[in-house]
């Protein structure tokens, strides 16, 4: 009888330790795969089953699955599964292997998946020779989807949106993946292997597990890449299928290995043991210590304070920085404070500009509209901003003269030739400076202890905070030098 | 305890470590880059991974997948790097994975330009991914709620298996504020779902995928139950000078800072106005809205979007109390002396409906 003579039989090649023994994540017909008669995918499960077993990695194993036939991959090995998006699967198991890196993470993909949509993810990971193994399986065509034309479909071969076969004009050439990633530098490990004849089965299966032994190694990236047969789109029967693989794809996709630096792969640097939790606040500079001192302490609380500045000029001159000093030494000095830039391609050309707000009270707006102090170090800034000025308020100018079409009535001008006096000090740059001691006169508010502590937080190289002192200074002398001459305001107003 | 100043953008990444996050997948772009680069620094510092992607695709798939692997992980990105997300995000929403996104807006539709605008509010808190999923959002407007908030979304995002937005401006992102941090690094455990490649997680799944018509059904609304319960305990605003306002503006991210300053000086100059700021954008803090509304005779509405907000705001009132709107877009910010205008004007609009209610 059939019956007795099947309990007799003794199964050569077992089900694999790292395949269910009942696939109950699928809904029906839980004894057997999704997969259609001949198709490649069955037999590639059982080569990665079976190199897991092998290499006893079945706990620390994790399956990427990828969008296309093979999306189910969670159905059948037991292993920590992972469904991830259409061709991301590489950038996924970058993040996992980085994050377990005792983990062993394997991604499966399809053509589709792997050489169209997901084309930037492998080649990347890839590039970065991350330490996974990449299961690409090779059919030339869209299956899942019903047989649309792939990056890897064959020139003539016809598909759904290649009716009258592939042409070479309109859908350019078959890509090669593995030729491709063998250009880079990163790989371990590459080959193409097919499922053609029992031959290539034999070769498949000690290239799979090649691939999972060399991550587990720690070499780095490795990629097999499967031609496999789909009798189902391909319209043929399974053995016709096979011999297609063989016969006619392998023709476009040579066999063979394209890299090979198994035995001269030098071992990836393991991971620096993360830090105590109590290391943390210090290693991100947050530690108590070593903050700012003194605040709060240095300002008579019933000071009322209420600075609005607005700094422009080029990039370059400065102009961020001058207003970093002013806020870090209202802070220290126990002020409210808040520091608001413009950003991006304007800080490389162009001009830049900050607005700074120093206040006894929490500061409600960063947003300085309207400016109580205006130190524009061009001309541009002073046409953009001077007319913004509040009345009784004060220009700081970098300029001989004050443009004739800037004059205007009821705000105090102090217009010098910042970046020449700066030169004269030892280095134009330090123009900023010297327009921050003449507004630091100008408010005199702020301690000299504040500006000295916030200028030694901000400037690290000595040199600079010597010349920056002595440029502060001189822009005090200066201003104290015009009011002297009594020729800053326009028209001086009752506030002033 | 000690402050010092900071960047909006780089209080996010430390305050992000302090909270146990110890991975960041990021793609440069203005005006997020600062939280990149600062992650750059000190995320290896930590014992955490640090990978630029080639590409915000890229960078949310690694980020599922160190969610998937147990870890509190983040990124930050802006309009156009969010738009790029959004695939991830709907998976990650779907696989039920935590993860923290920050999104300093800049200015779109399109390449835009970097200026500082508040056009993603669709995207980010109406979910704008494929199918049915939210996300929550925190909208910080100081630098100190810059770290405050980033912290709270790790824990909500934890509490919820959901991603969770710090969604702010380029202005919040960019400046620089005093800022103090806690003085302790939390250890976050390994959720019991993770799989991370070890024997106890051996039996874990992560997917979207649910094949039967009534396991997806089941799934989602699962899904909204989780997101009910999140309307019910974590909707939040912040209220100033609003308890007897009768014009309640209405603004969040660095708008509710130029409304304060606004409030401020109405108030001085006898108005009746108060502040209502939105903290988290979802759920849209729809109580503080209704109570307010008793009393308000007219809601400001004003954002760095073209109604976004407003449409929100129009949910929430649903017809208990006229709303005004004011916009600026494209980088610009409404000034001041715009905002203040606009309350004078409803302020007279009042007096005289209550004059003509006495004649």
């Amino acid at each position: 009888m059939p019956s007795e003579a099947v309990q007799e039989y003794t199964v050569a090649q077992g089900r694999a330790k790292s395949f269910y023994a009942r696939y109950a994540r699928k809904e029906e017909l839980q004894h057997q795969t999704h997969y259609c008669p001949g198709c490649g995918h069955g037999i590639i499960h059982k080569m990665l089953a079976r190199a897991i077993d092998e290499l006893d990695v079945q706990d620390r194993t994790i399956l990427i699955g990828p969008v296309g036939c093979s999306v189910f991959t969670y159905y059948y090995f037991d292993v920590g599964n992972v469904q991830a998006a259409h061709g991301r699967a590489p950038a996924v198991a970058t993040a996992m292997k980085r994050s377990r890196p005792g983990s062993i993470v394997i991604s499966y993909q399809g053509d589709g998946d792997l050489s169209a949509i997901g084309a930037a993810e492998i080649l990347h990971a890839a590039n970065r020779g991350e330490n996974i193994s990449v299961i690409f399986v090779n059919n030339a065509i869209y299956s899942m989807t019903g047989g649309q034309v792939a990056p890897t479909t064959l020139i003539g071969q016809k598909s759904t949106t290649t009716p009258e076969g592939r042409r070479a004009a309109n859908e350019g050439y078959p890509l090669h993946v593995s030729e491709l990633l063998a250009t880079l530098e990163a790989p371990v490990y590459i080959e193409r292997v097919g499922l053609g004849d029992n031959k290539q089965i034999a070769q498949a299966t000690r290239a799979i597990r090649r691939a999972v032994e060399d991550q587990a190694r720690g070499l780095g990236f490795s990629l097999v890449e499967v031609l496999a047969p789909c009798p189902t789109i391909w319209k043929m029967n399974p053995v016709d299928a096979q011999r297609w693989v063989r016969d006619v794809m392998e023709k476009t996709f040579p066999l063979g290995v394209f890299r090979d630096h198994t035995k001269e792969a030098a071992l990836r640097p393991a991971s620096q043991p993360a830090p105590a939790l109590d290391e943390i606040p210090r290693l991100l500079g947050l530690a108590e210590e070593d903050l700012p001192t003194g605040n709060g302490c240095m300002l008579a609380r019933e000071t009322n304070v209420d600075l609005q500045v607005r700094i422009a000029g080029f990039g370059g001159q400065g102009v961020l920085l001058l207003g970093e000093v002013l806020a870090e030494a209202g802070l220290v000095a126990g002020l409210e404070v808040s520091w608001l830039p413009s950003y991006g391609p304007e800080m490389r050309s162009g001009t830049s500009n900050c607005h700074v707000r120093l206040s006894s009270q929490p500061v409600d707006s960063p947003l300085v509209s309207v400016p109580s102090v205006l130190v524009a170090m061009n001309e541009p800034s002073l046409c953009k901003f001077d007319l913004t000025v509040r009345r009784g308020g004060w220009v700081i100018y970098n300029g001989d003269t004050f443009p004739g079409d800037c004059m205007r009535d009821g705000v105090h001008v102090l217009a010098l030739p910042f970046t020449r006096l700066a030169d004269e000090l030892g280095d134009p740059r330090a123009a900023n400076m010297v327009m921050l001691g003449a507004l630091l006169e100008i408010d005199g508010v702020l301690p000299q202890a504040s500006i000295d502590a916030a200028l030694h937080r901000l400037v690290k190289n000595p040199r600079w905070i010597e010349l920056d002192e002595r440029a502060l200074a001189r822009g005090r002398e200066l201003l104290k030098d015009a009011l002297r001459r009594g020729s800053l305001a326009k028209e001086p107003c009752a506030e002033a | 305890m000690r402050k010092q100043l900071m960047k909006g953008n780089e209080a996010i990444v430390k305050s992000a470590i302090l909270a146990g996050c110890r991975g960041f997948y990021g793609y440069p772009i203005t005006p997020a880059s600062e939280i990149t680069e600062a992650a750059a620094l000190y995320m290896p510092r930590a014992g955490g991974v640090f990978v630029q992607a080639e590409s915000e695709v890229a960078a949310i798939n690694m980020l599922y997948g160190a969610a998937a692997a147990g870890v509190r992980a983040m990124t930050a990105s802006s309009g156009p790097g969010i738009s790029l997300m959004q695939e991830g995000i709907s998976y990650m929403a779907g696989a039920e994975l935590p993860c923290v996104v920050a999104d300093i807006t800049r200015g779109g539709p399109g390449l835009g330009n970097i200026g500082s605008e508040q056009g993603d509010y669709h995207q980010v808190v109406k979910g704008g991914g494929h199918g049915n999923y939210r996300t929550i959002v925190l909208a910080p407007h100081s630098v100190q709620e810059m770290a405050d908030l980033t912290a709270l979304a790790f824990e909500l995002a934890d509490r919820y298996r959901n991603p969770v937005f710090v969604l702010a401006d380029g202005f919040v992102g960019q400046m620089m504020e005093p800022v103090e941090f806690p003085q302790r690094a939390i250890e976050a455990p390994m959720p019991a779902w993770a799989v991370a490649g070890t024997a106890a997680t051996r039996g874990n799944l992560i997917t979207s995928l649910h094949m039967g018509c009534d396991d997806l059904e089941a799934h989602v609304l699962a899904l909204e139950a989780k997101y009910k319960l999140a309307e019910q305990r974590e909707a939040c605003a912040e209220e100033w000078h609003a308890e007897d306002a009768e014009i309640v503006l209405v603004g969040y991210g660095i708008v509710g800072r130029i409304l304060k300053a606004v409030t401020a000086e109405a108030r001085a100059n006898g108005l009746p106005v108060g502040l209502l700021r939105p903290i988290t954008l979802y759920p849209f803090p729809i109580a503080h809205f209704q109570h307010l509304a008793s009393r308000a005779r007219v809601f400001v509405v004003v954002e760095m979007s073209n109604g976004q907000l407003l449409e929100d705001v129009r949910l929430a009132l649903n017809g208990a109390c006229p709303i005004e709107f004011f916009s600026r877009v494209g980088g610009n910010a409404p000034s001041h002396d715009e905002v203040l205008q606009l309350v004078r004007e409803q302020a007279l609009r009042l007096i005289g409906e209550e004059r003509m209610a006495h004649a």
